[in-house]
């Protein structure tokens, strides 16, 4: 079954620059595949998309069965919950420790505390960072850094993970790292989707690969 | 309901601690808040205060009725007949013009002149007490004794209560237009706190929305601040216009005790000092609920 599929997909932005034009793909449940292309060849917007972070211009994007280009505003909220994202230039907060930034995720959707501090820690623990858990964020690396930003993502179990360029600021081994953490998800039934330009990275792992050239897929 | 209950609890938490997180700015916000609504607070208290002085002075309403000075003894009684039966007189107390003479000479340094004088110059009066201090009372009957045969000039005493009267009614009208006035400054304030609150959260407002945060739970913590904001300020409010009738009753009491009187400036009662704290609380919500429209709303689908 199609967990995400899009039809005909345009996005114009304003001003006129055509980030997608008619793009059709769908991803089955708990597949896993990449999504390249050169740089501003739209993977960005593709998953902005998904995320109803931006709303297409023409087409119809489904996820999960819900139809995000005419779903009520009010309903978003409900649909992100079901996605973790791994954005590029996602803020981790500074303000407060590893472990609450984690928590976030599980407090907005209105989890007992207990509950979500254990399911906090156990994400922290995936990504290999619960003995950091009282540090505050600026003190970590950027592999580590990038490592809670995947443990903020699949905290509330999403059935989707969206990764974006997760690896840009990595060195190989850290890359690695979080290549791995992905492929881990998805042995476990997450459907993960990582927007990448890093063909190396791609070349390790035998799965589909979307591809991306000016807009269009190829 | 826990859910709720536990996002509730936690965005006060949160708004509670990054108000103290900024102490100063805080403080401020609240001394601006609270010196806008002691301008009217303090204002109304001093009318209320004022209101209550004139009725414990015109708890005796008094008319005096000054007969003409040809006036004979069956002319007197016959007013006198008229005052009795008039509707809403309690007492009355002749005053004949020789009695009036003798008075004006024992009240010091008039004996010579009076003296001096070949006949008699003041009129039979009455002084008549009226039942209510109902000014509508006075006003009839000072019309209505103008009109009897033989009498000359009637004087209501209370005049001057009435003049206070009807200051104290133009005081209330200004208070409701200063409190109009700076009930507005106090959305104004709020309204801009929120923003910047609003602004330097931008970062975790963002995140926050696509984790999944709804409308709701991203606006709460606003919602609380302007609140919470609106009551310290209403607080600190209460606090300075205690403050300030404390440092007024030390001359009014010193005031009274020459009139031989024990009259204190009073504080608002319970009940206003609630009604204070509510509006102050609901005009803080409403800044920020219009900040959070004005701010937050823009990116609904961010």
């Amino acid at each position: 079954m199609a967990i995400i599929s899009l039809h005909q997909v345009s996005k114009r932005y304003p001003g006129g620059f055509e980030a997608l034009k008619t793009v059709s793909f769908s991803v089955e449940s708990g597949e896993m595949l990449f999504l390249t292309g050169h740089s501003g060849a739209g993977k960005t917007t593709l998953l902005k998309l998904i995320a109803a972070i931006e709303r297409a211009n023409g087409g119809t994007v489904l996820v999960n069965g819900q139809n995000i280009s005419s779903m009520r505003s009010a309903a978003i909220p409900y649909l992100r919950r079901s996605l973790g994202l791994v954005f590029q230039g996602q803020k981790l907060l500074y303000d407060r420790s590893v472990f609450d930034n984690v928590m976030l995720p599980l407090i907005v959707t209105g989890q007992p505390y207990r509950e979500a501090a254990r399911r906090a820690r156990a994400a922290l623990d995936k990504v290999g960072l619960l003995t950091r858990e009282k540090a505050n964020p600026v003190t970590l690396s950027g592999g580590e850094q990038q490592r809670l930003c995947v443990a903020r993502a699949v905290v509330n179990r999403p059935a989707i993970l969206l990764a974006d360029e997760p690896t840009a600021s990595l060195d190989a081994a850290y890359a690695d790292e979080i290549m791995e953490m992905f492929n881990a998800f998805n042995q476990v039934g997450v459907t993960v989707l990582v927007a990448t330009h890093d063909q190396q990275l791609i070349g390790k792992y035998r799965k589909r690969v979307l591809r991306l050239d000016h807009g269009r897929l190829q | 309901m826990r859910v709720w209950l536990q996002h509730h609890r936690l965005s006060l938490a949160q708004t509670a601690s990054r108000l103290a997180r900024s102490p100063f700015a805080t403080a401020l916000n609240v001394l601006a808040i609270g010196v806008a609504l002691a301008l009217p607070l303090g204002v109304y208290s001093l009318l209320t205060n004022l209101e209550v002085l004139s009725r414990k002075v015109s708890v005796d309403p008094q008319l005096t009725v000054f007969l003409a000075r040809d006036a004979t003894k069956a002319d007197s009684s016959a007013v006198e007949g008229r005052l009795r039966t008039a509707r809403g007189v309690r007492s009355l107390r002749f005053i004949s013009r020789d009695a009036a003479l003798a008075e004006l000479g024992r009240s010091g340094g008039m004996s010579e002149v009076i003296a001096s004088l070949p006949q008699n110059p003041l009129p039979d009066a009455f002084v008549v007490t009226l039942s209510t201090s109902d000014p509508a009372l006075a006003d009839r009957l000072e019309l209505e004794f103008k009109a009897l045969p033989k009498v000359a000039y009637v004087q209501a005493d209370s005049a001057w209560v009435r003049r206070l009267d009807a200051l104290i009614r133009l005081g209330r009208t200004a208070v409701v237009l200063l409190a109009g006035l700076l009930g507005t400054a106090l959305v104004a304030v709020t309204f801009n706190t929120i923003r910047l609150h609003i602004l330097t959260q931008r970062d975790e407002i963002e995140l926050c929305r696509l984790i999944g945060a709804t409308h709701a739970y991203i606006r709460r913590p606003f919602f609380y601040l302007g609140s919470l904001l609106g009551l310290l300020g209403g607080f600190a409010a209460l606090g300075i216009v205690a403050a300030g009738l404390a440092l007024l009753n030390r001359d009014v009491g010193m005031l009274a005790q020459l009139y031989g009187s024990d009259f204190r400036l009073g504080m608002p009662g319970p009940g206003e000092m609630a009604a204070v704290l509510g509006s102050a609380a609901g005009m803080g919500w409403l800044g920020a609920y219009l900040s959070v429209s004005r701010h937050l709303l823009g990116g609904a689908r961010k």
